[in-house]
C-alpha cells in the first residue's frame, strides 16, 4: 500500500510544484509556511502520516532588517583557529577588499567582498585596532552585521620588517626567473603579499 | 553564455582559491617575529593518509604526517 502511495504522491507533487515554481521569488523571500497544495495532496494519499518536513522548516528565520539604520556595526571576525571578535559593536571597519580599501559603516548595503592581503582596521570611538589579513572574505548583511573571515590575521607589531624585505627581494627575483605559469603565479603572490606587508609596516 | 569577468592571475595559472589563500597565509606566517612564528607554524602541520583505489581495493596508502613521533617509555 505504501509503495502505491509514493507513486501517487509523486504524481500529485509534480502537478503541485509546477504551479508554484513559476510564482516563486528569491529563495530568501519564500515564507516558512508550508505549501498548502502539497499538504492537501499528501493528506488525500496518506491521511495518517504527517507531511514530510523540508530543510527550511528547521532553519531559524532570517533576522529582520531594522527599519532605521542602527548606530553600531556588529562585527564577527573569525580565523580558523580562533574567534578574534565575536559580536563586537563598533563604529566602522575598513577592510582590504580586492577592489580597494572599503569602509563599512552601519547600514552598509549587503555585500560579499573578497579580501586581498592588507590591513583591516576596527574603529571604536577613538580606538583603532589594526590587523594584517592574509586573505579571506567579508560578508556584510542588511542588518548591519559584518562577518569577516580570514585564514591568518596578525597585529602589525608581530611582523618582522627585515623578513618582509628579504622575502620581497627573493620573490621579485623569482618572478623574473620564473618560467611556467604556475611558478609565475606563485612568485607573483609572493610579491603581492610581501609588498602589502611592507606597505602596512611603513604606511 | 561566454565567460564574463576577467579571472585573477592565479586562477588563470590553474590554481584554486584555497591554494592561493594557503600560500598567502604561509608567507605571512613566515614573516612573523618569534614566538608568534613558532606558534603559527603549528597550524601548518598536516596529518593524512591517502590511498588510491583500483578494482574495488585500496592500493598502498601514502601517509603524510608532521606529527611528532610518539615514543614508548
Amino acid at each position: 500500500m505504501l509503495r502505491q502511495a509514493s507513486r501517487l504522491l509523486s504524481r500529485s507533487v509534480a502537478a503541485g510544484t509546477s504551479k508554484s515554481a513559476t510564482a516563486r521569488g528569491f529563495s530568501t523571500e519564500v515564507p516558512s509556511t508550508i505549501d498548502s497544495t502539497f499538504v492537501e495532496s499528501w493528506k488525500k494519499v496518506a491521511p495518517n502520516m504527517d507531511p514530510p518536513q523540508t530543510p527550511s522548516s528547521f532553519m531559524k528565520p532570517r533576522p529582520s532588517t531594522a527599519s532605521s539604520i542602527p548606530t553600531k556595526l556588529t562585527v564577527n571576525f573569525v580565523l580558523p583557529y580562533a574567534s578574534e571578535l565575536s559580536g563586537k559593536e563598533v563604529d566602522m571597519v575598513i577592510i582590504p577588499a580586492t577592489t580597494g580599501q572599503m569602509g563599512v559603516l552601519p547600514g552598509h548595503v549587503p555585500t560579499i567582498a573578497e579580501l586581498k592581503p592588507g590591513i583591516m582596521s576596527v574603529h571604536e570611538g577613538t580606538d583603532v585596532n589594526k590587523y594584517f589579513v592574509s586573505s579571506g572574505f567579508a560578508f556584510l548583511h542588511a542588518n548591519s552585521v559584518a562577518d569577516i573571515i580570514a585564514v591568518e590575521a596578525v597585529p602589525l607589531e608581530n611582523i618582522d620588517a627585515s623578513q618582509v624585505q628579504k622575502g620581497l627581494a627573493e620573490f621579485t627575483q623569482k618572478l623574473a626567473a620564473a618560467s611556467t605559469d604556475l611558478e609565475k603565479a606563485e612568485a607573483q603572490i609572493g610579491v603581492e603579499v610581501h609588498s602589502a606587508m611592507n606597505a602596512a609596516l611603513t604606511g | 553564455m561566454a565567460s564574463s569577468a576577467a579571472v585573477p592571475f592565479w586562477r588563470a595559472a590553474g590554481m584554486t582559491y584555497i591554494t592561493y589563500s594557503n600560500i598567502c597565509a604561509n608567507l605571512v606566517r613566515k614573516c612573523l617575529k618569534e614566538p608568534f612564528k613558532a606558534e603559527s607554524m603549528n597550524r601548518e602541520k598536516v596529518h593524512f593518509s591517502l590511498s588510491k583505489w583500483a578494482d574495488g581495493k585500496p592500493q598502498k596508502p601514502v601517509l603524510r604526517s608532521d606529527a611528532p613521533e610518539v615514543s614508548d617509555f
